[in-house]
């Protein structure tokens, strides 16, 4: 289902009529967002989604009651070698151009769970952006826990 | 199965002459495997460690099935589920033959994945699935047979671990034959398991 939230400065904007800034314009429209369950004692997990920003902004970090540390990863294949690794200063999103967060891309990873996430679960996430101007705000979705086991047809995760 | 039974069993089922005709040539000029063939393999000869149940196994007590060794860890968010999703998916393709498809599923990571959690992992998967936790000292001795390369970095606050994401896959007769990459789709997976698997029919009873 997808989830618009817009700045709260912005909505406050266009309530009193004041003049739409470009500064306070920045919107990130996010999709589809799901986090992979996990089983009791695995203690890391991913989110996924796609993003839509109408001016460029960086996806810098998270909160989610689910977990204490938050962080914007990639996972790139050298070789025949899986590495992942935290993306310094943030995932760039161009603005009207969708990045999709995906398996064998990027992800937004969950880690030191104290308990598992259950298949169906609601996780809320909440995405922190920094704009060009260096500000950050917020949008903040529910992100449901999908099987470990994926569908088929999930092509996009042999992608690459 | 050779010709004269494709024959016997196509004319039976009054099939037109140039399907026979086909399967015939494809009967003798087989095609490559869409993974990397592995023949004579002077790597991955020997695997010997503890399942989650504690028993160590090796690759003699998966003989008559093919068998994939996959080397992961359970905080991958990425790769690990998306090959064991692949290995479910390959199983089903096969149908009744996925029977004789097991995968094995070793951590690189034994300090943070005990046997109850890899078992737990594996089971949201396919409770058929071997998971194999050794001591650091044999998970290492047994990547350097395979030639996997596995690595722990560090991230913020956590680790992650660079891994080999290949599948190694074994013959029903317990050799290395294929090295199958991560981008490699499941029906060609299952296309390649399904003809090793037809070299080694099952045994009667089986």
């Amino acid at each position: 289902m997808p989830t618009t939230q817009t700045r709260r400065s912005l909505g406050l904007a266009l309530m009193f009529g004041a003049f739409a800034l470009p500064a306070w314009a920045q919107t990130v429209k996010v999709e589809d967002p799901w986090v992979q369950a996990t089983v009791a004692g695995q203690k890391a997990t991913a989110a996924f989604m796609k993003l839509t920003a109408d001016a460029p902004v960086k996806l810098t970090g998270g909160k989610t009651p689910v977990a204490p540390v938050v962080e914007i990863h990639e996972m790139v294949m050298d070789g025949d070698v899986m590495k992942m690794r935290a993306i310094p200063g943030g995932l760039p999103l161009e603005a009207g151009k969708t990045m999709e967060l995906k398996p064998g891309g990027y992800h937004v990873m969950l880690i030191d769970l104290p308990k598992p996430v259950e298949v169906g679960q609601k996780v809320p996430l909440t995405l922190i952006f920094t704009d060009a101007q260096g500000k950050e705000f917020e949008v903040a979705v529910e992100a449901p826990a999908r099987p470990l086991k994926r569908d088929h047809g999930q092509k996009s995760s042999h992608g690459m | 199965m050779t010709c004269p039974d494709l024959h016997r069993t196509f004319a039976l089922m009054l099939l037109p002459a140039a399907l026979l005709l086909s399967a015939c040539e494809k009967v003798s000029s087989p095609p490559a495997f869409h993974a990397t063939e592995i023949r004579e393999a002077s790597f991955g000869r020997e695997l010997r460690l503890p399942d989650t149940e504690g028993r160590v196994r090796t690759l003699a007590d998966f003989r008559g099935e093919v068998v994939g060794v996959y080397f992961g860890f359970l905080q991958c968010p990425d790769v690990c589920p998306t090959a064991l999703s692949r290995a479910v998916e390959v199983k089903r393709l096969l149908g009744e033959e996925g029977k004789r498809f097991r995968i094995v599923f070793v951590t690189v990571d034994p300090e943070r994945d005990t046997p109850e959690v890899v078992r737990a992992y594996l089971d949201a998967f396919d409770p058929s699935f071997v998971g194999l936790v050794g001591s650091p000292e044999e998970v290492a001795r047994t990547a350097k047979e395979f030639r996997v390369y596995y690595r722990k970095v560090p991230t913020g606050s956590s680790y992650t671990m660079d891994h080999t994401a290949t599948t190694f896959v074994y013959n029903a007769d317990g050799k290395l034959r294929l090295a199958v990459p991560h981008t490699l789709p499941a029906e060609a997976f299952a296309a390649d398991v399904r003809r090793l698997l037809a070299e080694a029919p099952a045994a009667p009873g089986r």
